[in-house]
C-alpha cells in the first residue's frame, strides 16, 4: 500500500517542533507499524535527510518502550503496543499522523522520543517490596490465595508505557499507579508496606506534575495491557484507608 | 584418574589433530581456572563462600562499583551490592533499566525444588544442565547454580512476583525441554518480565536510598583498563551526545547475549556485542562464540521487511504437538482437514522417550530436516544454497493445540497460554485456537560470551562479567528456563559472594580522568564516533547488518560446513572493508541520533561475527547448538569428540590486522561422566 505520514519532527527538547509530510509506498500489510517506519528512514537516510527518531526495543509488546500517537490514539486504532500493530490495520492511501506522548511529566527529547523517567520515580518513592538478598523465607511458606495471585498477576502486567497518560485529558498517570498499588497490594507479601506504599508513591505522582484522576477512563481504553478502570477505585480506597492511618 | 583433592577425573584430557582452521589463527598458551575450586562437589561453594574475603560495612561505602546493564544478571547485582552499601553506578541503553531485554522471557525459571515429589534434587537439575549442555560446561559453574536455584524462587517471591499457584496457594510449575521432572515456575507467559520487574524494584528501592545511581539511556563504548586494571567505562548520552568517563575500583558487564549479530533473531533490537566486544579488544578473552541456541518455536519469516523475530514459549510444546504432513502435496490444504494418518508426529516418533520435549537443538535441527525434505508448510520462499542452485522451500512446522483443547477445554488453554496466542494472532493474522501455529526455529541466545574464573572475574583484573554477557554454565546448548535461572543466580547470589574477595583488597589507590589510559580510551572513543560521521558513503548500518546477518544465518547458522564457514569469514571480511568506506551516518554526534548508535553497535558485529566463523571452523565435532555437517551419527544427530574437544576455547584479540589467538581450557569431570547424548 502507499500512505502519506504526517510526523512530528522536532530537533530537540528545546526546539519547536511541527509535523513534516512523507509518502511511503509499496508497504506490505504483513509490517509491524515499525517497520513501516524503519522502511521510512532508509529512505530518508538515502535521500540525505535526517531520520525520525523513535523509541521501540522488545518489537514483542513486553518492554513498553514504543510510544506512539497515531491518529490522536495513544499506540494507534487497536488495543495494543504500537510494536505489534500491524500496517494490515491501515487502507491503502491512508494518512497517518504521528506524534509523540504529549503530558508535562514527558518532556519530548527529539521527534517521537520522550523522557518517561517520572514513571520510574515513582516507583523509587515505594513501589516495592523492602526484603533484602538472602532473607527471604521458604517460598512456599507463605501461600498467597490464588485469586489473589491471580488478580496480582493480571494488573502486574503493565509494561509501563505511560499511554494511559497520554490518553489521559489531565495527564493523570493514576491507571499505572493503581496497577502497581493493587498489584503488590494483593499479595500477603506486600501488606507490611500498604500503607506508607500508596501515600508515598501518590506523593510523588503529584509532584511529577501528573493531572489529578476524574473518571474519563481514557487511560485504560488506550492500556495495551487492559488494565481495569478498578485499579484505580482500589489506589483511592488504598490512599483513604492509609489517611485513616493517620500517614 | 586420581586428583590431588581426593577426586577422581572421569574423562581424558583432549588432544586436538583436526585442524580446520589452520592459517585463520595462532595458538596460545593453555588456561586454567585459577580460581576453581576442589574437594567434594557438594561442598564446593559453600567452602568458597566461607574461604571468601569479607569486607568491612564501613570500607564498601569507599567502594565503587560499575554494572553495565540492568537485565536480571545487572538489576539483581546492584539491588544487591546496593544493599550491601557499595557504591554502584548502573548504565543501561534504554529510557528506564525495567525495559532490558529480559523483559521479554515468556516461559521460566527452573529451581530444584522437588515440590512435585517427582524425582528432582539439586544433582538432578545439575546433571539435566551438563548433559543439555553436550557436556561443554564446567561442572564446577553448572553445581553451583543448581545449589543456588531454590533460592532464587524465595527471593522473588518475598518480593512479591507473581509466579502461578495452585488452588492451595502454594506454587505451581511445569516442565520444560530437555527433562522429565516439573522444575520450572513462571508467570503465565511473562516470567521474565515479572522477574525483572522484581529486580527493578529491588533496584529502585536502592536509588531511593542513595547506594545505587543509575544512568539510564547511557551506552557504554569503552572500556578503561588502567594499569592493567580494569578502573570504568566510557560512556555516550544518548539523549545529549556527551562523551563521558566513569571511574570506579571494579566494572561488571551484565550486558546481555549477542545473537542480534544474525540481524533477525529474537533478541530486542537493541541488544548487541559492544560492552563485551570493546572489552575483548581491551585484552578480555572471547570464549566459544560459535555457540548460538537456536530456538524451535517462533514465527516464521514473513517477508524482506522483517525486523525482528518473535518467539512462541516453549512452554507450549508441554501441551502442542508438533506435526507435518507426510505427503508434500498437503502442504497447502487447511491443515484441519488432513487427517491424522497423513499426519507425521515427527518428534514423537523419533524421540520416544522425550517427544516433543527434546531439547532445543534436537528438536530445532529435526524442523529443519522436515521442510529441507520438502514437508514444510506455509508460504514456499525461494532459497539460493552455496553453489548458487535456487529453490523453493517452506519454512514452517505446524504446532497443535486441537487435542490439548480438547483435553483442557478453550479456557484451559487460555488461561495457560493467552498471551501467546493473541500475540501470535497479531502477528500472523492466524486465529492459532482455530488452525495449528506455524513455527519455525530462530536464533535466540548465545551460549557464548566472556571468558570468566569460577568467581566470574575476567582474565582482566577487575573486570567481571555476569548473566549472558558470560560464557558459562550453559555449555553447547543452554536447556528451557535456565538463562533466568543464571542470570539471578549470578546477579543475587554469586557476584555478591565473589567480588568482596576481590574487592577485599580496598581501598584501592583512585585515579583520575588524568591518567594517560583514561585519556587514551576518551580520546580513542570520540575519534570512533568522528570516523563514523565523516565516512559520507552510501550505505545505511543497517543495510550492512542485513548482510551480516544473511552471511552468518546461511553459513554459521543450524548446520556449519568447512567450506561455508571459509566462505563467511571471506564475505565478512570485505563486508568489513566496505562498512568502514561506505557507511552512511547522517547528523551529528551532539544529539539524539539513533543511526549514530547503530553504526556503533553494526562495527562491532562484523568484527564478532568474523570470530564466530573461525571458532566454528575450529570446531570440527558437533555438540548442542555447534553442529558441524561433517560430525554427524548414521541416523543425523550430532557427534561430539571429547578426545579432541572437550574444551572451552578462549580466544585472544591479535590486534588489528593480527590472528585471534587460541587458548583452550580443558573440561575436567568429576561427578559426571561423559555419555553420548540420547533422547530417544
Ligand atoms: C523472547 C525470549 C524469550 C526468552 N525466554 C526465556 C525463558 O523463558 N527462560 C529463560 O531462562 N530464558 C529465556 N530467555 C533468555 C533470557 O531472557 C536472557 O538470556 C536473559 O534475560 C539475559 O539476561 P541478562 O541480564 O544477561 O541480559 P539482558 O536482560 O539482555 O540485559 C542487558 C542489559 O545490558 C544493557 N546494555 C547492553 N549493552 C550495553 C552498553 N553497551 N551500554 C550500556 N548498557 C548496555 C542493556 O541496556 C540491558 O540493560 C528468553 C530470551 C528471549 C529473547
Ligand atoms: S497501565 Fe497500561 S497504559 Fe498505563 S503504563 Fe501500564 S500498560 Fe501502559
Ligand atoms: S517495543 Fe517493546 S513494547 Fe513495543
Amino acid at each position: 500500500m502507499n500512505l502519506t505520514l504526517k510526523i512530528w519532527r522536532q530537533k530537540d527538547a528545546t526546539s519547536a517542533g511541527a509535523l513534516a509530510t512523507y509518502q511511503v509506498k509499496d508497504i506490505s500489510p504483513d509490517m509491524s507499524f515499525l517497520e513501516m517506519l524503519d522502511e521510512l528512514n532508509e529512505q530518508l537516510n538515502e535521500q540525505g535527510e535526517d531520520p525520525v527518531a523513535f523509541d521501540s526495543d522488545c518489537r514483542e509488546g513486553i518492554c513498553g518502550t514504543c510510544s506512539l500517537m497515531i491518529n490522536g490514539q495513544a499506540h494507534g486504532p487497536e488495543v495494543t503496543t504500537t510494536c505489534q500493530l500491524h500496517m494490515r490495520s491501515f487502507k491503502d492511501g491512508d494518512t497517518i499522523t504521528i506524534e509523540p506522548w504529549r503530558a508535562d511529566p514527558f518532556p519530548v527529547l527529539k521527534d517521537l522520543v520522550v523522557d518517561r523517567s517520572a514513571l520510574d520515580r515513582m516507583i523509587q518513592a515505594g513501589g516495592f517490596i523492602s526484603v533484602n538478598t538472602g532473607s527471604a523465607p521458604e517460598a512456599n511458606s507463605v501461600p498467597a490465595p490464588r485469586d489473589k495471585a491471580m488478580r496480582a498477576f493480571n494488573v502486574a502486567t503493565c509494561i509501563g508505557c505511560g499511554a494511559c497518560v497520554a490518553a489521559c485529558p489531565n495527564g493523570s498517570a493514576s491507571l499505572f499507579l493503581g496497577a502497581k498499588i493493587t498489584a503488590l497490594g494483593e499479595l500477603p507479601q506486600g501488606q507490611p508496606e500498604r500503607w506508607t506504599r500508596v501515600v508515598d508513591m501518590v506523593g510523588q505522582h503529584d509532584h511529577e506534575g501528573f493531572g489529578g484522576c476524574t473518571n474519563i477512563g481514557e487511560c485504560t481504553a488506550a492500556c495495551p495491557k487492559e488494565i481495569p478502570l478498578d485499579v484505580i477505585s482500589q489506589l483511592n480506597k488504598d490512599l483513604r484507608t492509609a489517611m485513616k492511618h493517620g500517614l | 584418574m586420581a586428583l590431588l583433592d581426593g577426586t577422581t577425573q572421569t574423562n581424558q584430557p583432549p588432544v586436538q589433530v583436526s585442524d580446520d582452521a589452520a592459517g585463520y589463527y595462532t595458538l596460545g598458551a593453555p588456561l586454567v581456572d585459577p580460581v576453581a575450586p576442589t574437594g567434594p562437589i557438594k561442598d564446593r561453594w559453600t567452602n568458597r563462600k566461607f574461604e571468601n574475603r569479607l569486607v568491612n560495612p564501613a570500607n564498601r561505602r569507599k567502594l565503587d562499583i560499575i554494572i553495565v546493564g540492568t537485565g536480571l544478571a545487572g538489576g539483581a547485582a546492584a539491588a544487591t551490592l546496593g544493599e550491601a552499601g557499595y557504591n554502584v553506578k548502573s548504565f543501561c541503553y534504554q529510557d528506564s533499566p525495567r525495559r532490558a531485554h529480559s523483559i521479554a522471557a515468556q516461559g521460566g525459571i527452573n529451581a530444584a525444588k522437588n515440590y512435585k515429589e517427582d524425582g528432582d534434587s539439586v544433582h538432578r537439575l545439575f546433571y539435566d544442565t551438563v548433559k543439555g549442555g553436550d557436556y561443554r560446561a564446567r561442572e564446577n559453574n553448572v553445581y553451583r547454580l543448581a545449589e543456588v536455584s531454590a533460592n532464587i524462587i524465595d527471593q522473588c517471591v518475598a518480593q512479591g512476583v507473581p509466579f502461578a499457584r495452585e488452588y492451595g496457594g502454594l506454587l505451581d510449575n511445569r516442565s520444560f525441554g530437555g527433562v522429565q521432572v516439573s522444575r520450572t515456575f513462571y508467570a503465565r507467559g511473562q516470567t521474565g518480565q515479572q522477574l525483572l520487574i522484581g529486580a527493578y524494584q529491588a533496584m529502585e528501592r536502592q536509588v531511593a536510598a542513595g547506594t545505587v545511581e543509575q544512568f539510564t539511556r547511557h551506552e557504554m563504548l569503552e572500556l578503561i583498563v588502567a594499569d592493567g586494571k580494569a578502573r570504568g567505562i566510557i560512556a555516550r548520552d544518548l539523549v545529549t551526545g556527551e562523551v563521558s568517563t566513569h571511574l570506579a575500583d571494579v566494572v561488571v558487564l551484565a550486558s546481555g547475549g549477542y545473537g542480534n549479530v544474525f540481524y533477525l533473531s529474537t533478541n530486542a533490537m537493541g541488544s548487541n556485542v559492544t560492552a563485551a566486544w570493546r572489552a575483548h579488544r581491551k585484552g578480555a578473552y572471547m570464549a566459544n562464540p560459535c555457540y548460538t541456541q537456536i530456538h524451535p518455536t517462533c514465527i516464521p519469516v514473513s517477508g524482506d521487511h522483517q525486523s525482528k523475530l518473535t518467539l512462541m514459549s516453549e512452554s507450549l510444546r508441554n501441551d502442542g504437538r508438533i506435526w507435518v504432513p507426510k505427503n508434500p502435496e498437503d502442504a497447502e490444504k487447511d491443515p484441519r482437514d488432513i487427517p491424522e494418518e497423513d499426519r507425521d508426529y515427527y518428534l514423537e516418533r523419533i524421540y520416544p522417550a522425550f517427544g516433543n520435549l527434546v531439547p532445543r537443538d534436537i528438536a530445532s535441527r529435526a524442523a529443519k530436516y522436515q521442510c529441507d525434505a520438502g514437508k514444510g508448510v506455509g508460504p514456499a520462499v525461494r532459497e539460493v544454497d552455496e553453489e548458487g542452485n535456487e529453490k523453493f522451500v517452506r519454512r514452517g512446522v505446524y504446532l497443535d493445540f486441537a487435542e490439548a483443547i480438547e483435553r483442557f477445554g478453550l479456557d484451559g488453554v487460555k488461561e495457560k497460554y493467552d498471551n501467546l496466542f493473541d500475540m501470535y494472532a497479531r502477528i500472523t493474522g492466524e486465529n492459532p485456537y482455530e488452525t495449528p501455529m506455524r513455527i519455525y526455529p530462530a536464533v535466540h541466545y548465545v551460549m557464548g560470551g566472556l571468558w570468566v574464573d569460577y568467581h566470574l572475574q575476567s582474565n582482566v583484573e577487575g573486570l567481571f562479567v555476569t548473566g549472558e554477557a558470560n560464557f558459562s554454565d550453559h555449555g553447547a546448548n543452554r536447556l528451557g528456563a535456565s538463562a533466568l535461572m543464571q542470570g539471578l543466580a549470578d546477579g543475587y547470589f554469586v557476584l555478591p559472594n565473589t567480588i568482596r574477595d576481590y574487592l577485599a583488597d580496598g581501598p584501592f589507590e583512585k585515579i583520575d580522568e588524568s591518567h594517560p589510559d583514561v585519556v587514551a580510551a576518551r580520546t580513542e572513543t570520540e575519534e570512533r564516533i568522528n570516523k563514523f560521521l565523516s565516512i559520507g558513503g552510501t550505505r545505511s548500518a543497517d543495510s550492512f547488518h542485513k548482510e551480516l546477518g544473511r552471511i552468518m544465518w546461511e553459513y554459521c547458522g543450524m548446520e556449519r560446513t568447512e567450506t561455508g564457514l571459509k566462505k563467511a569469514i571471506g564475505l565478512i571480511q570485505d563486508l568489513k572493508k566496505e562498512f568502514w568506506s561506505n557507511l552512511k551516518v547522517l547528523g551529528t554526534a551532539d544529539t539524539l541520533n539513533q543511526s549514530l548508535e547503530k553504526a556503533g553497535r553494526v562495527a562491532d558485529f562484523i568484527e564478532l561475527g568474523e570470530l564466530m566463523c573461525i571458532d566454528a571452523l575450529n570446531r570440527r565435532e558437533s555438540c548442542g547448538g555447534h553442529f558441524r555437517a561433517e560430525s554427524q551419527t548414521e541416523d543425523g544427530e550430532a557427534l561430539r569428540h571429547d578426545d579432541e574437544f572437550a574444551y572451552v576455547a578462549a580466544w585472544e584479540f591479535g590486534g588489528e590486522d593480527g590472528q585471534p589467538v587460541l587458548h583452550k581450557e580443558d573440561l575436567i569431570y568429576t561427578a559426571i561422566e561423559m555419555k553420548q547424548r540420547s533422547y530417544k
